[in-house]
């Protein structure tokens, strides 16, 4: 995934949306969110892992987390590093429960964006005082599967 | 290619309040944001750098940038325009002339690079070497044969392989330049030359997906042989191309490892799964840091032994959507 960012006009009405009461609840290890170019969803399969997806519009409402779990998320780009983390992760940690059970992030990307290379992974890990497990490029090679499927193993254990 | 323009009995006037593919937007926002001129980026800094480069090392460079400026005149002028008659929608084709336009942005943007740092002498003797050099010119044939093709897939494939895989040869000196702190200002230039890439080829390969899922599997099975095909025709030159640049430096097996990384994000992001394994595309790290000061071996916290953990960094971009 190499993140872009969103339409400003599905991105509005985020600010302040700590409405996730209809939220799906997930018993899911992975939660990761995916725009349309399916880069991180392709990823997230190739693990075999339960995961859930969290939905495409920040206006649905998002997923509510019943147990610890790792993120996977892309970074869009915005000017350094502006809006860097999708509208719809935002909304979805800005719910207190999914922040509290968060235990690692992953981070897509592309090296191809400078300085901004998985800042999203970073910025999310920074705030919520968690570490960054893994970045990996656009869908990931078979050896990121490998080392996540093995690297995860080990730290649920 | 104005045979392939396609005649409308009526011309529709592009809506930009109804889309039907949000990503034509998302990426319209992001080209648009990282807009760019050489002008902005002190390159006249470079000159005294410039000359502390042995004249081997300069005529390298020189040939380098010439490479790089005949891919984007071709991207600029054939490719990219001659994706716009197969676009699905109108912001599809607005997306594809921003995206035209910034390739002769980034054509010009070497013209500055040669008028600050050399004579007028040596910028005539480069581009003829650029209008010489067989391997550089066929591979630009090549992709500009299967622009003027009749298949639109394949013209996609043709553009995200170029944007994504062919420019690599060119940017590694750049970034290895200024990995020994060389040239810095103008590897800061050619670094927003690689942010667009990755736009591009991110857009085009997702595009290409797209129509991709509407087909039959003996075409999907088509297209997919003719990738890896092309791929192969295109790399095979590549390796010869990198020869008769960098032997004389020896930097060729450095430069070809860069290839190989690049070619499976090429393929990635024409959603097929990467090619090349981990052996071969091992890419030295301070050319690789140079590219993303973030892509540092540490990412991979679950192979560290401990003491590489790193809670993220505290980063300033504090976005006013956070409620914590």
């Amino acid at each position: 995934m190499t993140g872009i960012r969103m339409d400003e006009r599905s991105a509005t009405g985020v600010s302040g949306d700590t409405d996730t009461t209809d939220g799906a609840f997930t018993e899911a290890p992975l939660i990761y969110f995916s725009s349309v170019s399916d880069n991180t969803h392709r990823f997230v399969g190739k693990l075999g892992i339960e995961s859930a997806r969290m939905p495409l519009l920040t206006r649905e409402p998002t997923l509510r987390a019943t147990r610890p779990y790792v993120l996977v998320l892309p970074t869009y780009g915005g000017i350094a590093g502006e809006r860097a983390v999708p509208r719809q992760v935002v909304k979805f940690l800005n719910n207190e429960q999914n922040r509290s059970l968060l235990r690692g992030v992953i981070g897509a990307g592309n090296t191809n964006f400078g300085e901004t290379y998985c800042l999203a992974a970073d910025i999310v890990a920074a705030k919520c005082a968690v570490p960054v497990l893994y970045k990996f490029e656009v869908m990931g090679t078979s050896e990121d599967v490998d080392r996540v499927i093995n690297g995860l193993e080990e730290f649920w254990t | 290619m104005s045979e392939k323009l396609k005649l409308v009995d009526q011309v529709q006037a592009i809506n930009w309040n109804r889309i039907q593919d949000d990503k034509d937007v998302e990426v319209w926002n992001r080209l648009v944001n990282n807009f760019w001129l050489p002008e902005k980026v002190p390159l006249s800094n470079d000159v005294q750098s410039w000359a502390t480069l042995t004249p081997e090392e300069q005529q390298l460079t020189m040939r380098v940038f010439t490479g790089l400026t005949l891919l984007d005149t071709v991207q600029a002028t054939v490719g990219a325009v001659s994706l716009i008659p197969d676009a699905i929608t109108q912001h599809e084709e607005a997306v594809l002339t921003n995206i035209a336009f910034m390739e002769s942005v980034h054509a010009k943007s070497y013209s500055s690079i040669f008028s600050t740092l050399a004579s007028t002498k040596e910028i005539d003797e480069a581009f003829r070497w650029s209008t010489e050099n067989v391997n550089l010119q066929k591979k630009a044939h090549i992709v500009t044969d299967y622009y003027r093709g009749d298949d639109p897939l394949k013209r996609k494939v043709a553009s995200t392989l170029l944007e994504s895989f062919l420019f690599y040869s060119g940017f590694y000196l750049p970034m290895y330049w200024s990995s020994r702190a060389k040239l810095t200002n103008t590897a800061d230039l050619i670094r927003l030359i690689i942010r667009d890439e990755a736009v591009h080829g991110y857009y085009i390969g997702y595009k290409f997906q797209r129509a991709l899922e509407s087909a039959t599997p003996e075409r999907r099975q088509e297209i997919k042989d003719y990738t890896f095909e092309l791929l192969f025709e295109l790399y095979e030159n590549e390796v010869q191309y990198t020869h008769d640049l960098y032997d004389g430096v020896g930097l060729a097996e450095d430069v070809k490892k860069f290839l190989h990384y690049n070619a499976n994000k090429a393929l990635m992001n024409l959603g097929y799964e990467a090619m090349f394994p981990s052996s071969v595309t091992d890419v030295n790290p301070a050319i690789l840091s140079a590219l993303s000061p973030n892509a540092d071996e540490n990412h991979d916290f679950f192979s560290g032994s401990g003491s590489s953990y790193v809670i993220g960094k505290a980063v300033n971009t504090e976005d006013e959507d956070w409620d914590f």
